[in-house]
C-alpha cells in the first residue's frame, strides 16, 4: 500500500474507533434536543456510563449486563435532568451544568472505592470487547479492513445511525418527534402527550450516552481512570449543533471531529508541523461557524435548523 | 336555496320561504354554557347556539364579545364551568382536543398550528398514526390530493410550510380538519389574513363542504363576510347570545344594531381646526410581523390642545400604528412629522427627545418593570437627565422625592416609593404609568387603552390628568375601544379598519352607533383620510 | 393560629434563603449517605474533618482565599453578564485567555518593560484579551440573533487548547524537567502575599465588587443595565440603546473573567501548567446562581464554596477520602435548589396567630 493510502486507512480505521463513543451520545443528545430539551450533562453522563460498564464487567465478567447497566444508569441520570426541566421548570442551563458536576464527581467518587476490598478501580482489569471481524465483510479489499474489523458496538453503531435516522424520517413516532421541538403547542392541540415525550426522549438520551461511556471503558481505552471522558461530552454538544440534528450528518461530523486529533499525530509523522492544539480546536471553531450560518439561514427561511423550542418549558396556557 | 357567493356585494332576492322540513337535522347544540375567568370577567353567558346541517352558521361580535372562548370550549381547549354540548342528539363530554377530534369537530385557529419544517403532508397526518410504525407518505398523499381535488383546496403536499404563503398555510389548516374527518368545522376570522381573491376561493370551499353534508360554524366580526357567506347568523354581545337570524331576513343595520346595541344612524365628518400641527401623519404604511400591511396609507393630523381619538376592533391596525409612531417599528412607506421634524424610522430615543410622551397598551412588559421600585419606574425615561441624576450618578434623592410627589399628586395606592410594582393592581400601574408620563409637559402624547380594566375612580382621574394636558396645549392620540369614553374626551374620532382610516367623526356628529357601524363596516364610507 | 398554602408570584428573599438552607441540608444528607454505603466512612467523622480541615487553622483560611479568590473574580464576572440576560457561559475560556497574556507579558515583557510597570500592563492586558474573547459571541448575538450559550462554550474549548497550545508548544519550559509547563513568570511580575499563600488578587476581587455594587446601585449605567436585564422591552420603550449596553457589559464581563485568570498566575501559580483550567469558570456560574447575582453575596457564596473544596481536599489527606465528594454534594446542592425554586415560587406558607 502506497504511504497515502495507508495513511488514509490509519485515519479512518482509528475514526471509526473514536468516533463510535461520540456518535452514540450525539443521536442521544440529537433526540433529546429534538423534543425540545437541552441537555448539557453529557460529560457526566458518559463518565457514569464508563463507570457503571467497568465496573460491572470487572464483578461479572459479564460483558453484556455491563453495557446493559451502564445504559440504565445513563438513563437515570438524565431522568434528573428530565425531572429538574420539565417538572420544576428549572433553567436547563444550570441544571444540565449541575448533572455535569454531579456524574463527573460521583463517577470519579465511586471510582475509587469500588475495586475490590474497596480500593481504586484505576489499574484494574477488566474482560474487554474484542475485535470481531465480520466473516466476508472483512476480507474485502480495503473497505473490509476500515470498516468490519471492529468491536460489536462499532456495528450496532452503524445500525443505530441508519435505524434513527430512519426513525426520524420515514416513521410516525419520528415525526412527532420532529414537530415536538418546533411547535409544541401544535402537537399538544393534536393530543399527543408533549411532556411525557420529553421524558422518554430525555432520558434515551441519557441511555445513549451511557452507552457511549461504555464503549470507551470497555473497548476504546479499557479499563478506568479519572475523567477518562476528557471533555467528550462538550464535543458531543458541539457535534449534535454541527449535524444539525441529524443523525447521518452526524455520523460524518463525529468522523471529522474523530480525525481530527489522528490528522495531528500523522500529519507531524510525515514532518509537517502543525500544533496538535490548534487542530483539536478545529471542532469548536467549525460548530461556531455552524451555528452562525444556521441562526442566519433561519432568518431568512425557516427550513430545518434549531430546534424552535429548544430550552423552552412549555405549558398549556389557557 | 342558497344565495350565489360574490364578496362585498349583495344581491337581492325575492323572499323566498326555503324548503326546510319541520325537523331540522341539529348536528350541534350547545346550552346554557358558562364560562368564566377569575371573579369578574364572565366570557360566556348562559349561551344557547345551535348548528343545522349542511350550514354555515356565522358568529358575530365584537372583540371580547365571547366567541373565541364559546368556540374553543367547542374544540376541547378550554373547559366550560357549566353547560351542555349535544352532537347529532347525543350529548357528548369534550375535555380535551382529541375529544372534539373525536367527536367530529375541526378547528381553524387565527394563529396556525403548524410546524413550519416540516411538509404539508407531514403537518397535515401529525397525531394520527396511533399504532402505526412506517409512514407511508405516500399513501397520505394520495389521501390528501382526493379531498384537496374534492374540496377545491389547491395545496402541493410536498411543500414544506415556510415555504407556503398565508392562504396557502390556511388551505392547510383546513385539510387538517378534513382529513380528521371533522363534520363540523370552526373557522375563526379566516378572512383576516387573505387577499380579496383568497376570500372569493375560500367562499367556494365552504359551498363545497356544506354541499357534502358538512356543516361550518364561522366566526368573524365582519358584516361582509356574513352576508356574503352564511345561511344563519347568531350575534354575542357582552358574553350572551342576543339574537340568532337567518342572513336572508337581515340587513347590515340590523346586525350591527345587535352587536353594538343601538340604531344606526349615517353621520359626516367635521373636524375643529385650532393650534399648530404637533403630528403630522402623511401615508403611513407600516407591515405587521408577518409581512402583511397593518397599516396602508393612514394620513392625519393632531394639533396642540387638541385630542384625536382613533376607534377601531383591537387587531385592525392600531398596534403597528402606534409603533411606528414611537419608534418600535419600521414604516414602508410613508412620513411622520412631529414638530415638523421629520422622524420616519427614527429610534424611540429621537421621539423621546422631542417630547412624545407613551402610555403604551402593555402595563406589565412594557410600560413598567416589574420587579423594580415605583421610584425607579418612575424615573425610567427621566434617569440620565437634571435633575434625576448629576452626570452618571443617580441622585436618589430627587428620585424618591419625585416618587413620593407623584405618589401624591396622582393618588397612586402604594406603601412607597420603594414598593415593588409587581404588587400593584392594574389601576395603580395605570397610575404610575400616567404619573410618569404627564408629570412633565409633552409637546405630544400617545395613549393607549389606557382607561382598560381601571375602577371607576382610576377611570375618571385618569381622563382628568389626560384632560388638564389637552388644557396645557398638549397634542394627544387616544386610542380606544371604549367608544364611550372617546366620545367623552375626543375633538375628533378617526376610525381604523384594516388599517385603514375609513372615518373620522367631529364631536357634534360622533355618536356610538355611527363609530360602532364603521368599526365593523356596517356603513359604507366616503373619504378614509383627514 | 392559621397556616394557609397560597399561590404567590415572585421569590422573596426569606424564601430563597430558606431554599438555599434546606438544599444544603439535603445535600448533606445525601452525601452522608454516599459516604456510608460507598466508602464505610462514617458522615459524621468526615464533616468534621471537613469543617476542621476548612476553617480549623489560620493556614486552612489562608487555603480557602487562595481557592476564593478566582471564584469570587470570576463569579462578579458572570452575575455581571447574566444581569444583563447575556448567558456568559465562556467564563472558562475568558479566564484562560487572561492566564495566557498574563504569562506572555510577564515572560517576555519583564525586561523591556520598566519594573513598576509590568503588574499593571499583565492586568490591562489581560482585561483586552477577554474583553474582546466575550465580544466576539456578544457581536453575534446582537447582530445576528446566534445562541450564546453555545458560542460562549465553544470559545471555552478554543481558549483550553490555546492555552495547552502554548505551554507545550512555543513558551514550553527547557527546563522544566518534562513536566509540561511554561516557565516561571519573574518576581518582577508577581502579585504580593496577603497571608499565607493567598494574594492580592483578593483585593483586585473585593474592588471589583464595589464597583460592580456602586455602578449597578448609583449610577444611570447601572440603572439602564438593570432595566434591561429585566425587561428588554421596557427598557426600549424608555430610549436606552440596548445593543451598545449589551456589548458593554459582556466585553467588561469578559476582561474581569480575564483579570481572574492574571490573578491566579501572578499572585499563585506563576506559570501555565496543566491543571490550570479546572473548571473554575463552570464554578462560577454556580456561584453566581446562588448568590442571586449580588455582587457582595457572590463575595460569600465563592468563599463558601471554596471551602467546600478545601475540606474535600482534607478528606483526602486525613481520612484518605477522594476529595470528589465534594463535586458531588456540590451538584446535589444544585438539583435541590434548582427544584425548591420552583416549589417556593409558587407556594408560601402563611403563618397567622388569629
Amino acid at each position: 500500500m502506497s504511504t497515502t493510502n495507508k495513511f488514509l486507512f490509519a485515519v479512518l480505521t482509528t475514526s471509526i474507533q473514536a468516533g463510535t463513543c461520540l456518535i452514540y451520545a450525539t443521536i442521544g443528545e440529537i433526540l433529546a434536543e429534538r423534543s425540545g430539551i437541552l441537555n448539557l450533562g453529557v460529560e457526566g453522563m458518559m463518565l457514569v456510563g464508563a463507570l457503571t460498564a467497568f465496573t460491572v464487567a470487572f464483578y461479572t465478567q459479564n460483558l453484556l449486563v455491563a453495557v446493559i447497566l451502564a445504559m440504565i444508569a445513563g438513563g437515570l441520570m438524565a431522568l434528573i435532568h428530565a425531572l429538574l426541566s420539565i417538572k420544576f421548570r428549572a433553567d436547563q442551563n444550570v441544571s444540565g451544568l449541575a448533572l455535569t458536576i454531579f456524574g463527573t464527581g460521583l463517577a470519579n467518587f465511586l471510582g475509587r472505592y469500588l475495586g475490590p476490598n474497596g480500593s481504586s478501580l484505576v489499574g484494574q482489569v477488566a474482560p474487554h470487547l474484542a475485535k470481531m471481524p465480520i466473516p466476508g465483510l472483512a476480507d474485502l479489499p480495503f473497505v473490509g479492513r476500515i470498516f468490519f474489523h471492529h468491536d460489536i458496538l462499532v456495528y450496532i453503531m452503524y445500525m443505530l445511525v441508519a435505524a434513527s435516522w430512519f426513525y426520524l424520517y420515514k416513521t410516525w413516532p419520528g415525526l412527532n418527534l420532529r414537530a415536538i421541538g418546533e411547535n409544541p403547542q401544535a402537537v399538544d392541540s393534536l393530543g399527543i402527550n408533549v411532556f411525557r415525550l420529553r421524558y422518554i426522549y430525555t432520558a434515551i438520551g441519557g441511555m445513549l450516552a451511557g452507552l457511549a461511556g461504555a464503549h470507551l471503558s470497555l473497548a476504546y481505552s479499557p479499563g478506568w481512570s479519572d475523567n477518562m471522558t476528557a471533555g467528550r461530552g462538550w464535543i458531543v454538544i458541539a457535534l449534535t449543533i454541527f449535524a444539525t440534528w441529524n443523525p447521518v450528518r452526524g455520523l460524518f461530523g463525529a468522523l471529522l471531529f474523530g480525525s481530527l486529533s489522528i490528522l495531528q499525530f500523522s500529519i507531524q509523522t510525515i514532518g509537517r508541523r502543525i500544533s496538535g492544539s490548534i487542530l483539536n480546536m478545529m471542532p469548536y471553531i467549525l460548530t461556531i461557524g455552524v451555528l452562525v450560518i444556521i441562526t442566519w439561514w433561519e432568518g431568512i427561511r425557516k427550513s430545518a435548523g434549531t430546534p424552535q423550542a429548544l430550552g423552552i418549558p412549555y405549558s398549556r396556557e389557557e | 336555496m342558497r344565495r350565489p357567493m360574490i364578496y362585498g356585494y349583495e344581491l337581492t332576492f325575492p323572499n323566498i320561504i326555503p324548503n326546510k322540513e319541520v325537523n331540522v337535522m341539529l348536528v350541534l347544540e350547545m346550552r346554557g354554557i358558562v364560562k368564566r375567568f377569575g371573579p369578574s370577567v364572565v366570557a360566556n353567558d348562559h349561551i344557547e347556539l345551535t348548528l343545522e346541517k349542511s350550514e354555515i352558521l356565522a358568529l358575530l361580535g365584537e372583540n371580547g364579545a365571547g366567541k373565541t372562548t364559546l368556540m374553543n370550549i367547542l374544540a376541547g381547549l378550554y373547559q366550560a364551568d357549566s353547560g351542555e354540548i349535544w352532537i347529532n342528539g347525543n350529548q357528548v363530554m369534550i375535555n380535551q382536543p382529541s375529544d372534539a377530534i373525536k367527536n367530529g369537530i375541526g378547528m381553524v385557529h387565527q394563529n396556525f398550528m403548524l410546524v413550519p419544517t416540516l411538509t404539508v403532508t407531514e403537518n397535515i397526518a401529525l397525531g394520527t398514526g396511533k399504532g402505526k410504525i412506517v409512514f407511508d407518505s405516500h399513501q397520505i398523499e394520495t389521501k390528501i390530493q382526493a379531498l384537496s381535488e374534492q374540496y377545491g383546496l389547491e395545496v402541493n403536499p410536498k411543500n414544506y410550510i415556510w415555504q407556503l404563503s398565508v392562504g396557502e398555510q390556511q388551505r392547510v389548516e383546513i385539510l387538517k380538519t378534513l382529513y380528521r374527518q371533522a363534520q363540523i368545522l370552526i373557522l375563526d376570522e379566516p378572512t383576516s389574513v387573505l387577499a380579496p381573491q383568497e376570500i372569493e376561493e375560500l367562499g367556494k370551499v365552504l359551498l363545497r363542504m356544506v354541499e357534502s353534508g358538512k356543516s361550518v360554524i364561522l366566526i368573524t366580526h365582519k358584516l361582509d363576510e356574513v352576508i356574503a357567506f352564511s345561511d344563519r347568523v347568531t350575534i354575542l354581545r357582552a358574553g350572551k347570545n342576543v339574537a340568532t337570524l337567518r342572513t336572508s331576513e337581515t340587513t347590515r343595520e340590523e346586525l350591527t344594531q345587535l352587536m353594538v346595541g343601538e340604531e344606526v344612524v349615517r353621520a359626516t365628518c367635521n373636524g375643529e381646526v385650532t393650534g399648530p400641527v404637533t403630528l403630522k401623519v402623511n401615508s403611513l404604511s407600516v407591515l405587521n410581523d408577518k409581512g402583511l400591511p397593518a397599516v396602508t396609507n393612514v394620513s392625519f393630523n393632531v394639533q396642540g390642545g387638541e385630542i384625536v381619538g382613533i376607534a377601531g376592533i383591537a387587531g385592525n391596525g392600531q398596534t403597528e400604528l402606534v409603533e411606528a409612531l414611537t419608534g418600535s417599528r419600521r414604516a414602508v412607506s410613508g412620513a411622520i412629522k412631529i414638530n415638523g421634524a421629520d422622524v420616519n424610522n427614527q429610534p424611540p430615543i429621537t421621539f423621546i427627545n422631542l417630547g412624545v410622551g407613551y402610555v403604551p397598551e402593555d402595563r406589565r412588559t412594557t410600560g413598567t418593570v416589574a420587579g423594580m421600585t415605583l421610584a425607579e419606574n418612575v424615573a425610567l425615561k427621566g434617569v440620565g437627565k437634571q435633575p434625576l441624576s448629576w452626570g452618571l450618578i443617580l441622585n436618589m434623592g430627587a428620585i424618591k422625592s419625585l416618587a413620593q410627589r407623584l405618589i401624591a399628586s396622582f393618588r397612586i395606592e402604594a406603601p412607597g416609593p420603594e414598593t415593588i410594582v409587581s404588587h400593584l393592581s392594574g389601576g395603580n400601574l395605570q397610575r404610575v404609568i400616567l404619573a410618569r408620563e404627564t408629570s412633565q409637559r409633552h409637546t405630544l402624547l400617545i395613549v393607549v387603552h389606557p382607561t382598560r380594566g381601571l375602577d371607576v375612580r382610576a377611570t375618571e382621574m385618569a381622563r382628568q390628568i389626560l384632560l388638564r394636558q389637552r388644557l396645557g396645549g398638549t397634542a394627544i392620540l387616544w386610542i380606544s375601544e371604549d367608544l364611550e369614553e372617546l366620545l367623552q374626551v375626543c375633538d375628533r374620532i378617526l376610525v381604523m379598519r384594516s388599517g385603514q382610516i375609513v372615518g373620522c367623526l367631529g364631536r357634534e356628529t360622533a355618536n356610538k352607533q355611527t363609530i360602532g357601524a364603521l368599526m365593523v363596516g356596517g356603513v359604507e364610507t366616503k373619504g378614509g383620510s383627514q | 393560629m392559621k397556616i394557609a398554602i397560597q399561590k404567590r408570584e415572585r421569590l422573596t428573599l426569606t424564601s430563597a434563603f430558606l431554599n438555599t438552607l434546606v438544599s444544603v441540608l439535603g445535600a448533606l444528607v445525601f452525601g452522608g449517605v454516599v459516604l456510608t454505603l460507598i466508602s464505610g466512612v462514617n458522615p459524621l467523622t468526615a464533616y468534621l474533618t471537613m469543617a476542621v480541615g476548612a476553617f480549623g487553622s489560620g493556614y486552612a483560611i489562608t487555603e480557602i482565599l487562595v481557592k476564593a479568590i478566582p471564584l469570587m473574580i470570576l463569579g462578579l464576572a458572570v452575575s455581571l453578564a447574566f444581569r444583563i440576560r447575556f448567558w456568559n457561559i465562556g467564563a472558562e475560556g475568558q479566564w484562560c485567555v487572561g492566564g495566557i497574556a498574563a504569562t506572555g507579558i510577564g515572560l517576555f515583557w519583564s525586561s523591556i518593560l520598566p519594573g513598576p510597570l509590568v503588574l499593571p500592563v499583565m492586568f490591562l492586558g489581560s482585561f483586552v484579551l477577554g474583553a474582546l474573547w466575550a465580544l466576539i459571541p456578544a457581536i453575534l448575538k446582537v447582530w445576528l440573533k446566534v445562541n450564546e450559550v453555545i458560542t460562549t462554550l465553544m470559545m471555552n474549548y478554543i481558549a483550553v487548547l490555546l492555552v495547552e497550545h502554548f505551554y507545550l508548544g512555543p513558551w514550553k519550559n527547557p527546563g522544566g524537567w518534562g513536566f509540561p509547563g511554561t516557565a516561571s513568570v519573574p518576581a518582577i511580575a508577581q502579585l504580593p502575599k496577603i497571608a499565607g499563600r493567598a494574594h492580592f488578587g483578593l483585593v483586585f476581587a473585593v474592588a471589583a465588587a464595589f464597583l460592580i455594587w456602586i455602578i449597578l446601585k448609583k449610577t444611570t449605567w447601572g440603572f439602564r443595565i438593570r432595566v434591561i436585564g429585566e425587561s428588554e422591552r421596557a427598557a426600549r420603550y424608555s430610549g436606552y440603546n440596548v445593543p451598545k449596553y449589551i456589548l458593554v457589559v459582556t466585553s467588561f464581563s469578559g476582561g474581569l473573567a480575564a483579570i481572574a485568570g492574571m490573578a491566579e498566575i501572578a499572585g499563585v501559580a506563576y506559570k501555565l501548567q496543566m491543571g490550570y483550567a479546572v473548571g473554575y469558570g463552570f464554578t462560577a456560574i454556580i456561584v453566581a446562581w446562588l448568590a442571586k447575582l449580588n455582587p457582595w453575596a457572590v463575595l460569600v457564596t465563592a468563599f463558601l464554596l471554596a471551602a467546600l473544596l478545601v475540606g474535600g481536599d482534607q478528606l483526602q489527606i486525613s481520612l484518605n477520602l477522594s476529595s470528589y465528594i465534594a463535586l458531588v454534594m456540590q451538584g446535589v446542592v444544585l438539583f435541590f435548589i434548582l427544584a425548591g425554586e420552583y416549589v417556593f415560587s409558587r407556594y408560601s406558607l402563611r403563618i397567622s396567630w388569629r
